[in-house]
């Protein structure tokens, strides 16, 4: 790699050079079967688009409800592909120091107290500001690992909108620019996921930067399978039934749907509970590990255990 | 424009001139055309994209594009349009047949009548069933959710009973309309529960039966979904993709016109409502928050100097406390307004916490205080129809009057008005010729911090017929037009 950097000047060149060095996965149906060895199972749009991260060196942007595997996703992607998977937990309040990069200023103050007042004050100056004092914080040190690494940058709508800002050059030209030592270029193009609930619109200049991929609900057959995959020992017949329920269920106008991870708690309880076939009343006694809500629960219980009449009714006026 | 010809010559540049290249051009044209902002990098990615994708397959394919030219979920269902009408019937180079037809072998026909039943006028096994077997056909299916059935099901339905005719200018909603009449699917669906409760063992339980029934209702959406496309692909057969393109540009949601959105849209609308207030109510609390600076604090400066031996070097400022507006909506809850007022009223109460009270008045003719209805309840959605059915808002003939309405809502609610007040008027003010009462806004405006009324109508519409918005708006501190969520977030934003 080494020699590569010193033939090719041209930064563009280089980049180019550093990703065919670095292709990750063969094709999609590869990203997929291995994401499925880590137990995520993907459909098409998702496997497709971390392929085409990977092709591309873009970071992917991933909206959707919240427990729908998002975070799941850049973690499965880490596992797979051996990669250590750096965090970057975003919040309101989130600055560059906490994001990019600090002075040890401690260790500054050590240096100059260390230091007898025979030496010139720009070499003490020059020397204060180098790689020693540097303190990485998680997107520096994604870009400088040496290992593969997996960047996560979680929640990203909670930051406010002038601290997006930080992020636009380390996911489009993956180099960090600090004042006093120039710019830090990276060693690799990590693949970087960033999540968001979708509080707010995202800035168009992130936006543009990334690829963009929406985890909706899963439809019945993969949410079937995912019940299969993650809850060990669970009856085929009951799968399906759960899948179907919590399928009706999200159809219904609640507050808040019930989420994935809802739906394996929800059979694994009923795998403790040892229950073989749903019925109505299995139903309503374990409907809040699916339902958060009050009301969405009443409601629920209310489409599920009244007469046939009442069901009816009330699927009009919901179509009204 | 200019982006389109950088676009053109980065692409010249970098390779042969491509047919797959010009495609994606005008693909991308439409896209900006139908209003998705698309960006001169984000259409270089998706050249760059395809070109690591097998073209052969479609879904693959459509992912690459989706992912790097859409950037928003709501705008996801126009891209799809979009995507149908450019890349389902090009030449034989781009067409990407769905393979699992071919796997369809226990569905009772072969890829060779497939390939008949593909010419619009051709004729195929199928053609040969009577409307009974067709039926029978359809029901077996939907019984057993057999995908490729279907597929072939939706396209000899259209073949049959949409009675396309090359040239004929009308949409394809007509024709939908005239395939499902034919159809009959409601009776489909109590055949299909029937045959479940028949076929079942024991005797089915409420939520067996419930299940069932979503599973049916399902498969039928799917089937209505083949049926739309299978008619947009033959229309873009018979009148070319631009002209298709064009008649299928439908508003994103955020655009689409309260006053005349179809039913699908509505329900649409009100999905995008919940996220819509989710997003303004953080915003608005961010503000609150930071966007406040107030005017230096001397006092404070100085104190806080000691601690710097004397010198003021952190400037200290007030923080005023920001006052919540107290919100009085008074809203036309008439026929042609009622989806508008609706939709105010929804957001205003699901950002509630961001004023310190919101009281609300519906009229038509009469008027009533509704705050009751909305108050601390969990569920906007049905104390918005209670409001509909249970408020006493008609005074004669249940006609618009202004007039009347201003002033029972002056003589009871008009003491309660303050100078924190803020007075939210909807409606289109079309007052069928009634006395105007103006002088009631003009009082009111005097006794509230603000008065703002938002009209559901086109400016261009504002004071032709009976409307009298212009005699009104005088004593407004602003009237607005207010004709979609993207306007109505617009003015909310402004409100706080």
């Amino acid at each position: 790699m080494l020699l590569v950097v010193f033939f090719l000047e041209d930064e563009a060149l280089l980049k180019d050079t550093l990703i065919q060095v670095d292709y990750r996965f063969e094709d999609v149906n590869g990203v997929r079967s291995g994401l499925n060895d880590v137990s995520y199972l993907a459909d098409d749009g998702i496997a497709g688009i971390v392929y085409l991260a990977d092709r591309l060196a873009k970071p992917v942007l991933i909206e959707g409800p919240a427990g729908t595997g998002k975070t799941q996703l850049a973690k499965s992607v880490a596992e797979m592909s051996d990669a250590r998977l750096i965090r970057l937990q975003c919040y309101e309040g989130l600055d560059e120091s906490k994001a990019l990069y600090e002075w040890n200023y401690k260790k500054q103050l050590l240096r100059i107290q260390a230091e007898d007042d025979t030496r010139d004050w720009s070499e003490i100056e020059d020397d204060l500001f180098s790689e020693d004092f540097l303190l990485s914080r998680p997107l520096l040190e994604a870009i400088r690992a040496e290992d593969p690494v997996v960047l996560l940058i979680d929640e990203v709508d909670r930051v406010e909108i002038e601290t997006e800002a930080l992020l636009l050059e380390i996911l489009s030209e993956y180099q960090v620019s600090i004042p006093e030592l120039g710019t830090v270029e990276g060693t690799q193009v990590p693949l970087v996921f960033l999540t968001s609930n979708g509080t707010r619109e995202l800035s168009e200049a992130l936006k543009r930067r990334c690829l963009y991929l929406y985890i909706d609900y899963p439809d019945l057959d993969r949410e079937r399978e995912i019940i299969n995959a993650k809850v060990p020992g669970m009856d085929k017949n009951l799968a399906d039934q759960i899948a179907r329920i919590v399928r009706s269920i999200r159809q219904l106008d609640l507050k808040k749907h019930p989420s994935v991870s809802e739906t394996l708690d929800w059979a694994k309880t009923l795998l403790l509970l040892g229950v073989e076939k749903i019925d109505a009343d299995i139903a309503t006694d374990t409907v809040n590990v699916l339902l958060k809500y009050r009301s969405d629960i009443e409601k629920a219980t209310k489409e599920f255990a009244d007469n046939p009449d009442s069901i009816e009714e009330v699927e009009e006026e919901g179509a009204a | 424009m200019s982006s389109t010809s950088k676009l053109n010559k980065s692409i010249h540049a970098g390779s042969e001139e491509s047919p797959l290249l010009d495609l994606l051009n005008g693909f991308i044209v439409e896209l900006r055309l139908a209003g998705l902002p698309v960006s001169l990098t984000e259409s270089l990615d998706a050249m760059e994209a395809v070109s690591h994708i097998p073209i052969e397959d479609r879904e693959a394919f459509k992912y690459a594009l989706g992912a790097t030219l859409v950037k928003n979920y709501s705008h996801w269902k126009s891209f799809e349009i979009v995507f149908e009408v450019y890349f389902s019937i090009r030449g034989s180079e781009y067409e990407i047949r769905d393979n699992d037809l071919t796997n369809s072998t226990d569905s009772e026909i072969d890829e060779a009548e497939y390939q008949q039943g593909e010419a619009p006028a051709g004729g195929g096994a199928m053609s040969g069933l009577s409307p009974e077997e067709l039926q029978e056909m359809l029901f077996r299916a939907l019984l057993n959710g057999d995908q490729a059935m279907l597929r072939l099901l939706a396209r000899q339905s259209v073949i049959r009973y949409a009675g396309m005719e090359p040239g004929r200018p009308v949409g394809g909603t007509y024709y939908l309309y005239r395939t499902l009449r034919n159809l009959d699917l409601d009776s489909m669906l109590e055949r299909l529960m029937k045959e479940s409760r028949e076929q079942a063992l024991s005797e089915l339980t409420q939520l067996e039966e419930r299940l069932e029934l979503d599973e049916y209702k399902n498969r039928i959406e799917e089937l209505k979904k083949q049926i739309e496309s299978e008619i947009r692909r033959s229309l873009v057969a018979d009148r070319g993709v631009e002209a298709m393109a064009r008649t299928l540009r439908k508003p994103l949601p955020e655009d689409v016109d309260f006053m005349h959105a179809s039913r699908e849209e509505m329900a649409n609308l009100r999905r995008s409502l919940y996220p819509l207030t989710r997003k303004l109510a953080a915003r608005l609390a961010r503000r609150r928050k930071y966007g406040r600076r107030g005017p230096l604090d001397f006092r404070k400066t100085i104190r806080h100097s000691l601690s710097y031996g004397g010198v003021p070097a952190e400037p200290k400022f007030k923080y005023p406390r920001p006052s919540k507006p107290e919100i009085m909506v008074v809203a036309d809850i008439s026929g042609s307004v009622a989806a508008f007022a609706r939709f105010t009223l929804h957001l205003l109460y699901a950002i509630s916490s961001q004023f310190s009270k919101v009281r609300s008045f519906v009229f038509i003719d009469g008027l009533d205080e509704v705050t009751r209805f909305l108050e601390g309840v969990e569920d906007i959605g049905e104390a918005v129809h209670r409001v509909n059915t249970e408020a006493d808002v008609v005074w004669v003939d249940g006609h618009s009057d202004y007039g009347h309405a201003f002033g029972v809502f002056w003589e009871k609610y008009g003491k309660d008005i303050g100078p924190k007040t803020t007075v939210l008027i909807l409606g289109d003010a079309r007052n069928n010729y009634h006395a105007s009462q103006s002088w009631i806004l003009k009082e009111a405006q005097q006794k509230a911090r603000k008065l703002y009324w938002l009209n559901p109508e086109p400016k261009a519409y504002w004071d032709t017929g009976d409307s009298i918005l212009g005699e009104y708006a005088t004593h407004c501190d602003g009237a607005y037009e207010v004709r979609n969520l993207r306007q109505l977030e617009a003015f909310i934003e402004k409100l706080v």
